[in-house]
């Protein structure tokens, strides 16, 4: 199984993992200690992909820029 | 002015003018004659320093005409010039008195027909194409959930409110707006400083480095979109490693950031679509994803559960695995006994047949046999003995027969005789040595006696001495105390006595007294 460390996947690598487990489990051709461990490892990057589903906040911010046209801040921008 | 006293070039009354009159002059005819005018040209050399001022050349093949177009006017055109670019440009000729020259200050440039316009967009993808910067090869892939997105764009307007409403609707993101100017001459360096600036922005930084960047502009003219066709976007965005979505303009507008983009979407709204999933068709599909999970564990247990309970159904009892050999035991138990007597019985018949053969008789009569052997051959054994010894001794004898002393008493007497033989020889040959050696003896004598004086003493000569030594002359003679003369029958002394018979000390007495 891949080394990354689930709690710092990307959705995407989290979801495909996750997709690759189902599928793995489904097939029913892992023997049973492996199958649950299996399970758990799908447990968790179904947590994994939750979390970051949830962290589905909207924050808009403009970029302010000297005359140089150099990034000097950001300003929230609301009302958009 | 004139000074006619002065003037001494005779014939000639045209007025004299300073050159900067003349020069005003020329400046008034101009500015007077030219103050409003359109001329068709190729632009030539382009520059546009700090000052924002833009400097450019417009020819035709035989003449060059320098033109200027100030800040203001610049940031107002729809379409900056471009070397190459055929222009039709509206404006004023004014000079520089200061340096002998004139220019025309423009006041509006425009592409000489859409044609021109776009046979310079075409001559640039080529240029651009053949760098590569729009090889499939360099696209990246967008990424599936971006978390930051960077947008370029102008913060006011519709098209950045499509890109959030659309995104809200989708998957609420953060956005970062760079705002830039998205038509007029500053467009085009503003949206590359704009690329160039998310992409120099590091993952947790101050400003989060967005995961993913549109660039976006609605709709216009093809003048309005061309900051997008230049030359400094389109490398920032074949460069940019933050994978981009080029939105610029409606879906038939293309420009050339199009191309160099990662992906290209007809509508701001569209790139937003593009930009991230729909966040409720996640959550269902990980309530899929999480149902299948549980299911395919459930049923992978049952399954195991249900292929156990069959196959310990299938399996048969123990004590029925165990009949048969236990049967077979039984069978092979009863035979045991009876195997051992047969084994037993057929053993003892073998032995029998063997120890038949074997009696006592038999053994006697090899013994008989032997023993008769022995006592035909002992009576041999004396004779023939006596036999070896005999051969032995008549053999000694005969060599001891050949062994006689007469050859070495004859060996002895040859040798004998050699010997008195070389005896005499050697004694004869010592004899006439001897003869030879005394007859060379005499033979010396004589010549010694015929070489001696005594000779000469017979011929009637004599030896004087004087005091013992020989006197030669008479002058020692007459100092001698005594002469002594030898002749050959014998010595003769005069005067006083010999003087061997002197004591032998009394000279030397004598001679100290």
């Amino acid at each position: 199984m891949t080394e990354k460390a689930v709690s710092e996947m990307s959705f995407e690598e989290a979801m495909r993992e996750l997709e690759q487990v189902v599928g793995q489990l489904e097939r029913g051709d892992v023997p049973l200690e492996d199958s649950i461990a299996l399970y758990t490892r799908g447990a968790e990057l179904k947590k994994r992909c939750e979390t970051k589903l949830k962290e589905a906040e909207e924050k808009v911010a403009a970029i302010t820029l000297d005359a140089e046209g150099q990034p000097t801040g950001l300003k929230p921008v609301e009302g958009l | 002015m004139s000074d006619l006293i002065d003037d001494d070039a005779s014939g000639v009354n045209a007025p004299e003018f300073t050159v900067t009159e003349l020069s005003g002059a020329v400046k008034r005819l101009i500015e007077g004659e030219f103050s409003h005018v359109r001329i068709r040209g190729e632009v030539g050399r382009v520059s546009m320093p700090r000052s924002g001022h833009m400097y450019l050349d417009l020819k035709d093949d035989r003449s060059v005409i320098s033109g200027v177009i100030w800040k203001g006017v610049a940031g107002r055109l729809a379409t900056l010039p471009e070397e190459g670019m055929e222009v039709i440009a509206t404006g004023r000729l004014t000079t520089f008195p200061g340096q002998s020259k004139y220019q025309i200050v423009i006041e509006d440039i425009k592409p000489a027909g859409a044609g021109a316009l776009m046979a310079m967009l075409e001559k640039r993808k080529a240029a651009l194409a053949a760098e590569g910067l729009f090889d499939a090869t360099r696209k990246q892939e967008l990424p599936y959930l971006p978390e930051v997105i960077g947008v370029v764009t102008s913060p006011s307007g519709a098209v950045i409110r499509d890109i959030l409403h659309r995104l809200r609707d989708r998957f609420p993101r953060k956005v970062l707006i760079w705002p830039v100017a998205v038509q007029g001459t500053a467009c085009a360096a503003e949206v590359a400083n704009a690329i160039r600036g998310f992409n120099a922005m590091t993952t947790g930084g101050a400003m989060p480095r967005p995961d993913l960047i549109i660039v976006a502009r609605g709709g216009g003219s093809i003048e309005d979109l061309w900051g997008f066709n230049e030359e400094v976007v389109v490398r920032a965005a074949a460069e940019s490693e933050i994978p981009l979505i080029s939105a610029v303009g409606h879906e038939t507008d293309t420009t050339l950031i199009d191309y160099a983009a990662d992906m290209r979407a007809p509508t701001p709204t569209a790139a937003a679509e593009l930009a991230v999933p729909v966040r409720m068709e996640l959550l269902g599909w990980l309530e899929t994803q999480s149902a299948r999970l549980t299911r395919a564990l459930t049923q992978g247990v049952g399954q195991r559960g249900q292929r156990l309970r069959d196959l310990s159904r299938a399996l048969p009892r123990a004590d029925a695995l165990l009949d048969g050999p236990r049967q077979r035991l039984d069978g092979w138990g009863e035979r045991l006994p009876q195997a051992l007597t047969r084994s037993v019985q057929l053993r003892r018949v073998r032995l029998s047949d063997t120890s038949g053969a074997l009696r006592p008789a038999m053994l006697r009569r090899g013994l008989e046999a032997d023993k008769r052997r022995l006592s035909a051959t002992a009576p041999r054994l004396p004779t023939g003995l006596q036999r070896v010894v005999d051969a032995r001794r008549e053999a000694l004898g005969r060599r001891a027969d050949r062994l006689s002393i007469a050859p070495l008493k004859a060996d002895l007497k040859r040798k004998s005789d050699d010997l008195l033989r070389l005896s005499l020889r050697l004694s004869d040959a010592g004899g006439r040595q001897i003869d030879n050696w005394s007859k060379q003896i005499e033979a010396l004598e004589r010549l010694r006696e015929t070489l001696g004086y005594k000779a000469t003493l017979q011929r009637g000569y004599a030896v004087v001495r004087g005091d013992g030594d020989v006197v030669t002359s008479k002058k020692s003679a007459a100092q001698a105390a005594s002469l002594e003369i030898e002749f050959a029958d014998g010595r003769l002394t005069l005067g006083g006595k010999p003087p061997r018979k002197k004591p032998k000390d009394t000279p030397e007495q004598g001679s100290l007294l």
